[in-house]
């Protein structure tokens, strides 16, 4: 099965294809999808399965030699990435059944996802770089889709702004692969990393691998560029943004830890010591914004910008403890924001507000929500049994075995305020009194709400407590982090 | 050669952010259409101006321009176009549901929306 690892890209646009000639039945339209992600995660398991018993997979389509090709390629860290990110979108659809609303599904929502999907599965598998840049812009007209869908007033106004910084980046990433095409005269991220290697990366490489951070910064939302952040997350509605929040941000993280381990590992001192600053940075920032908010969907965005900064400064260590710290803790991160992001829906759905101020005593009327919110509350904190225990415990550890004291007591402070952030919506949401009588809301509704919910918390302690099981599958992504030579074999073996 | 489109692209990318950084929305998307072009000529330069046949075979010839760059900028047109009609269309509606295109009045937050 040399084509296994475009399945996941394939499946997912196929279906999405279908489902454009079904656009007024709704029924219709939320049976295939649900098909088409079940198929794709199939596929995907069986992908990692592949990968871990034979090592890196590649195609080169069109059966042309590998620079001359576009190649993709499926090691260890794509293909687990991949398999995340159909398992949360299967729960997120099941989650907007009750929650989108039957006119925005009649406005091509399920086809958007998929084709979002599609475009998200492409940038992680693509070995090519401008080809990365084609699959970004797949999954970014798709969420240009998602993020104006139903065009409220607030959506409009937030989304013109998510476009224009999208755009500006874009162009930024066009400028960035014309750059290194002039320098090295190729655009196989295998040839690309052997080239850089044979001219010992220069100046001008230097400067590009900024640029680079630059671009995917923008999409990743790391420190100074995530200012476009908080306003557009908190405009679409909650599915919308669960997916955002545990996807669109984490290709950026990828893309910038892949160029950052294959391409500029020559000049670390500089490169990557900026990377490790930005990291820190980002974790201040973003922990001042989660305290700042009395707003539940701006506590749990801000969140997303401590995660960016802590998956990064795992990445900057370059060294295994480090990156399998980094990668495992990478897609905690993606299941934890989808779980709060969906049980924050909740509460969103049973208040009908999202400030703090005027909820409470949920814990009387919904004891299942709040125990499930503290459980996940608790792992995106990393409290030992839960998931986000290990994997910040490996960043630190790395960090403090490259010497980076500083920056790893900063990870283990801003975990204390990751906690207080998420503890306050515990407390004012659930403890108390009732400030005013709940809206009348349906019990259906609620349990068909709850129940992709509960089996993304579920999911989330399995992560943790099966952390030994899943070891040696991070082990087998770092290792390919760490030593790029693996990658640029496993692609120019001919 | 070069180094006068290196200028010209520097022209547009100046015009492009002085664009993009004014209050006026359709001035905006301009600047946009403006960093594509100024994008786009720059994977034509750096991919070399060299070569003198345009990249189709024919017999006897040998010095190729490269085609390489003419692919991604074919690539990338189509989707800055797509973007930039998606952008066209927003605005519209933007402009029809809060009556301005002045991005200084687009602020808002969670208190008053």
């Amino acid at each position: 099965m040399i084509n296994l690892l475009l399945f996941p890209i394939i499946i997912p646009f196929f279906f999405a294809m279908v489902l454009l000639f079904f656009k007024e039945q709704v029924v219709v339209q939320r049976v295939v999808t649900l098909i088409g992600l079940a198929l794709s995660l199939v596929a995907s398991c069986w992908l990692v399965a592949t990968v871990k018993v034979e090592g890196i997979q590649t195609v080169t389509l069109g059966s042309w030699p590998a620079p001359f090709g576009i190649t993709m390629v499926s090691d260890m860290f794509s293909a687990l990435l991949v398999t995340t990110t159909i398992l949360l979108t299967f729960f997120i659809v099941v989650y907007s059944f009750k929650s989108i609303g039957v006119e925005r599904e009649k406005f091509f929502y399920y086809p958007a996802i998929l084709f979002m999907i599609t475009g998200i599965n492409g940038a992680f598998t693509t070995g090519d770089i401008f080809n990365m840049f084609v699959f970004f812009e797949v999954f970014l007209i798709a969420s240009y889709l998602l993020i104006v869908l139903g065009g409220e007033k607030r959506q409009l106004r937030e989304s013109i702004k998510y476009i224009l910084v999208n755009v500006i980046s874009s162009a930024l990433f066009v400028i960035a692969v014309a750059y290194l095409y002039s320098v090295v005269g190729t655009l196989s991220m295998a040839d690309i990393a052997m080239k850089i290697a044979e001219i010992n990366q220069p100046g001008i490489i230097s400067v590009i691998a900024i640029l680079f951070l630059i671009v995917f910064g923008i999409k990743g939302a790391i420190f100074p560029l995530y200012f476009w952040l908080p306003g557009s997350y908190a405009a679409p509605p909650i599915p919308v943004l669960a997916l955002f929040g545990a996807l669109l941000t984490k290709v950026g993280v990828y893309a910038i830890t892949r160029t950052y381990t294959l391409f500029f590992v020559h000049d670390i001192a500089f490169t990557h010591q900026f990377l490790l600053v930005l990291s820190l940075l980002t974790i201040v920032a973003g922990c001042i914004g989660a305290l700042a908010y009395f707003d539940l969907k701006q506590i749990i965005i801000y969140n997303i910008i401590i995660a960016v900064g802590v998956i990064l400064f795992g990445v900057a260590q370059m060294n295994t403890t480090g990156m399998e710290g980094a990668v495992y803790y990478l897609i905690h991160d993606m299941l934890i924001k989808a779980a709060l992001f969906v049980l924050i829906g909740i509460i969103i759905y049973i208040t009908g507000t999202s400030n703090l101020r005027e909820m409470g005593g949920l814990i009387k009327t919904h004891a299942s929500l709040g125990w499930f919110y503290l459980i996940a509350a608790f792992g995106l904190a990393g409290i030992p049994p839960l998931s986000g225990f290990l994997g910040k415990l490996l960043i630190i550890k790395g960090g403090f075995e490259a010497d980076h004291t500083v920056g790893s007591i900063v990870i283990l402070a801003s975990s204390l305020i990751v906690l207080l952030s998420v503890i306050r919506i515990f407390i004012y949401a659930f403890w108390g009194e009732p400030t005013q009588p709940l809206p009348v809301t349906n019990k259906g509704t609620y349990r068909a709400m709850m129940m992709p919910a509960v089996a993304l918390v579920v999911l989330t302690i399995a992560y943790g407590v099966g952390a030994e099981w899943l070891m040696p599958y991070m082990s087998d992504a770092a290792n390919v982090l760490t030593d790029p030579s693996i990658y640029i074999d496993a692609v120019l073996k001919e | 050669m070069e180094l006068v489109l290196s200028i010209i692209i520097g022209v547009l990318f100046t015009a492009a952010v002085y664009l993009i950084l004014s209050r006026s929305l359709l001035k905006v998307i301009l600047g946009t259409g403006l960093l594509s072009h100024g994008a786009h000529l720059l994977i034509l330069t750096m991919g070399g101006l060299g070569g003198m046949a345009p990249p189709v075979l024919i017999d006897g010839v040998t010095d190729f321009a490269d085609p390489l760059p003419q692919a991604l900028i074919l690539t990338a047109i189509v989707i800055s176009f797509g973007v930039t009609a998606v952008m066209l269309v927003m605005a519209y509606r933007m402009y029809a549901v809060h009556k301005t295109d002045n991005m200084n009045e687009l602020r808002g937050n969670d208190e008053h929306d």
